[in-house]
């Protein structure tokens, strides 16, 4: 098999070579640097370009501005990072130009530690820049979708002109799994109607967010919700483990959905019936799906590395807050197997005495690589 | 002289360049007159740089970029592809615009805030790394758009809206001199400081933005022109007052001169064309498409490895081996590193887990196979070994027992690889027993990893592979 061992932070610039991106601009940070590492290694090999910006604000702007020439770009950082470019986020937004940013979740507040974590949700998923816009965020749970995500990625940001974020963490940036190459390599054709090329036939054209008229903004708002509404028709994608006989049903995304998907195995053992719905698009959220099963009258868990994030938008599109349960850790820590099988097991009123929830793992997964 | 011949002298003068429009529909009303006030530099600077594009034939290359500040609306006017951005931020933009149009000649057009204060650093940067940009910087010492505030350029004791009582050094510094400070740096083609003040120095001014365009239409790199410019409006000034403002204070404080003109010596700057060929890519990922790719659903029951030891002791790249195995065989598998909770010199370990179908966690919490390098990971997750498990590790550890229903094997490994010449190896050697223990990968597959992973170091494959194979019979032999 040709199949080959690639680490998760690999696998982003795989896809995104293949992809056709053209330009990679970014600024070293824990731990999404190795993705900065790989594209200065790759992108020249094949004459394609790499800038090693002067911070993430400069970055992101990079983008903006190659962007608007039609290419197919992106950045990559992590939660410091992602909000220092929330000024970017918002304008390419606005001028609805398409940039792939990728975000190696580390955790917070703060400067936090280079731990995994999933605390970057809310300012990703609702759009953390100002203004009525919204991101279309992916969650990659393993290092194949590290890769084909990163793809889905540029094509979607093409397609709706839009920033797309592939959201994933630490954890998974470091693991390592084989990776099924794409199939072959996309060639852009830059057709792009309203790109701006420094040619005589994208001389009339205008990069912009400003709309002077109150009315003409309004205007335009009104269009990008429609916009939004459309992504929210047609894009949604999430994935099903034994959800449909489920009593139970966990939520969860990128690395925590990895665990909960053990724990539903683990619990089925013992005769429970418990589900994994495993949101692939964050934003759009699979609100239809978690409305269905909650007039099915399933319980809800959230399994999550942040402080009820997404449990909010799951009790959001249940249109409750009863049944509704979270399973969390933050500061780093990788939600633990036990943890979600005792919530279980807590909900379907049976006794584990082999679950001991006093002591916290003492193992890190750390980025800084001691070998 | 004819009437005729005075209507095209008249006509010359008074109409616009071609790369300015002759209406300003982008403007949306009032479309003929532009939107700044009477006695601004800015329409003068407009035109002098849209009479270089025409003059040097490339208004169609052109971008020009649209800051925040009066000349935000600067693309009401150039009859060229237009961007607008974030404060501070057109050198990066122009960079990015750059590198993805090697063709393009981009302009960031700036004011004092934009350029001086929040995008100081974009402007630097850019100009360090030689940017292929023309960067028109136009110098008021104020403010326009925002309303009158203290710009970085503020001469000491001028009155601004947030300085009232004039600039004072030791609360507010002093102007900043950016042909100055960019002069500096190594990389700028071209540096120059020009004033509109007078009809003989706007036409000096027209010089230098020609030769920042000429470098820019050779690809040479970049090209910096800073403009010292009335802002009658928000200075309180009249026409008069605004002239003699320039020439007798700022004039003095911003010298205006050549700091630098390398156009005709400096060697363009070639950049290649993007490859996009799945050719190519293949080859600089070593991706072999006749072995095809995929997944082999042979029957086997998941298996959860977890390798343990110091940092060094080549704890990680031993269970990379394993799942360099699995995967050359079509298996599911997954490798994880992890630390105590020491980060340098502490306990290091990874989870290897190899099965037939999609893997859940990656961490392993219940090991099939523990191999453990040191005594404090061995006793750490000797625990966690399942009934049945087996536990080899360094027999230099010294003895251990456990009442369990586990197979414990302590292998010499160290020695073994001593043997071999080389005590790095130890690692290897225990990866040999494990050809031995189970038969869940073939050991063909770990040579081949071993292979792989040693492909930067071809001196030391021999060896492990030697090792490789000396503890496979250690293990056939002793257990």
């Amino acid at each position: 098999m040709s199949n080959q061992m690639v680490k998760g932070n690999t696998a982003v610039v795989i896809g995104a070579m293949y992809a056709g991106c053209d330009c990679f601009f970014g600024y070293p940070i824990t731990p999404a640097s190795e993705i900065l590492h790989e594209a200065s290694k790759y992108f020249p090999m094949v004459g394609r370009n790499f800038v090693q910006a002067e911070s993430e604000e400069a970055s992101i702007n990079m983008v903006y501005g190659a962007s608007g020439t039609g290419h197919r770009v992106m950045t990559s950082s992590s939660g410091p990072g992602i909000s220092l470019m929330q000024e970017g986020f918002t304008f390419l937004a606005g001028a609805e130009l398409p940039a792939v940013i990728v975000d190696i979740m580390r955790a917070g507040p703060g400067l936090g530690n280079i731990g995994p974590e999933q605390g970057d949700y809310n300012q990703v998923v609702k759009g953390g820049g100002h203004g009525n816009y919204k991101n279309i965020v992916l969650a990659p749970n393993s290092v194949q979708e590290m890769c084909d995500l990163t793809m889905k990625a540029f094509e979607l940001a093409d397609k709706w002109r839009n920033p797309v974020v592939v959201l994933a963490d630490g954890t998974l940036g470091q693991m390592a799994e084989p990776l099924v190459f794409p199939e072959k390599a996309i060639e852009p054709k830059n057709d792009k109607p309203w790109a701006v090329k420094g040619n005589a036939e994208t001389m009339g054209n205008l990069i912009t967010s400003i709309y002077n008229d109150f009315n003409d903004l309004e205007d335009f708002n009104f269009k990008l919700q429609e916009k939004y509404a459309k992504i929210e028709a047609e894009e949604v994608i999430y994935d099903e483990y034994q959800v449909d006989d489920a009593d139970i049903v966990l939520v969860s995304f990128g690395i925590s959905s990895r665990i909960a998907r053990s724990a539903v195995d683990k619990s089925r053992e013992k005769g429970l019936k418990v589900g994994l719905l495993r949101p692939i698009t964050l934003s759009p959220f699979p609100v239809d799906r978690v409305k269905e099963l909650a007039d099915k009258g399933v319980s809800f868990i959230s399994v999550e590395m942040s402080n009820g994030q997404l449990l909010a938008d799951v009790q959001f599109a249940a249109l409750r807050k009863d049944d509704t349960h979270l399973v969390n850790r933050m500061g780093g820590n990788l939600i633990e197997l036990k943890h979600i099988l005792a919530k279980i097991y807590e909900i379907a009123g049976i006794d584990d005495e082999d679950i001991d929830l006093s002591e916290r793992s003492e193992e890190k997964a750390s980025p800084n690589i001691i070998d | 002289m004819s009437d005729n011949k005075n209507k095209d002298y008249e006509l010359q003068v008074r109409r616009n360049p071609q790369s300015l429009l002759e209406e300003y529909p982008r403007k949306g009303t009032n479309i003929q007159s532009t939107h700044y006030c009477a006695g601004c530099g800015h329409g003068i600077l407009h035109k002098l740089i849209a009479e270089c594009m025409d003059e040097l034939g490339i208004q169609e290359r052109c971008v020009m970029i649209s800051p925040v500040g009066c000349s935000v609306y600067a693309y009401f006017y150039f009859n060229c592809g237009n961007f607008q951005t974030a404060h501070g931020r057109a050198p990066a933009v122009a960079t990015g615009i750059s590198r993805a149009e090697d063709n393009a000649i981009v302009m960031s057009y700036q004011g004092d805030g934009d350029l001086a204060s929040i995008g100081l650093n974009e402007t630097l940067q850019a100009a360090n790394r030689g940017e292929k940009i023309a960067v028109f910087f136009v110098n008021n010492t104020v403010y326009g758009m925002t309303g009158g505030q203290m710009a970085p350029t503020t001469l000491i004791g001028e009155k601004t809206v947030t300085c009232q009582t004039g600039r004072d050094p030791d609360y507010a510094g002093h102007p900043t001199h950016m042909c100055e400070l960019i002069n500096t740096l190594k990389a700028p083609v071209y540096i120059e400081r020009v004033s509109l003040a007078n009809p003989l120095k706007i036409r000096l001014a027209k010089y230098a933005i020609k030769q920042a365009l000429t470098v820019q239409k050779e690809g040479k790199g970049y090209s910096f022109v800073e403009v010292l410019s009335p802002c009658p409006t928000n200075l309180k000034q009249d026409v008069a007052s605004a002239q003699k403002f320039i020439e007798e204070q700022m004039e003095k404080e911003f010298p205006v001169k050549n700091f630098r003109n390398n156009l005709y010596t400096k060697e363009p700057v070639k950049r290649p064309a993007s490859d996009f060929s799945t050719e190519s890519l293949d080859k600089i990922f070593n991706v072999n498409r006749g072995e095809g790719t995929g997944y082999v659903d042979d029957e086997m029951e998941p298996v959860s490895i977890k390798v343990s030891g110091f940092g060094g002791q080549g704890v990680l790249s031993a269970g990379l081996t394993i799942a360099q195995a699995a995967c050359a065989e079509g298996k599911h598998v997954s490798w994880y590193p992890s630390y105590g909770p020491e980060q340098r010199g502490g306990k290091s370990n990874c989870s290897v887990v190899i099965s037939n179908e999609t893997i859940g966690t990656p961490v392993v919490d219940d090991i099939d196979i523990l191999i453990a390098l040191n005594k404090p990971s061995l006793e750490q997750f000797s625990q966690d070994v399942k009934e049945g498990g087996v536990i080899l590790y360094d027999a230099k550890i010294g003895e251990f027992e456990t009442n369990r229903d586990v197979k414990v094997i302590a292998m010499p490994c160290v020695d073994i690889a001593e043997e071999h010449g080389n005590a790095r190896t130890a690692n290897t050697a225990l990866l040999g027993a494990l050809t031995e223990l189970g038969d869940v990968l073939k050991r063909e597959s770990y040579e081949n990893a071993i292979r792989e992973m040693f492909a930067s170091k071809p001196k030391v494959i021999d060896v492990n592979i030697e090792v490789l194979e000396a503890g496979a019979e250690w293990i056939k032999n002793n257990s």
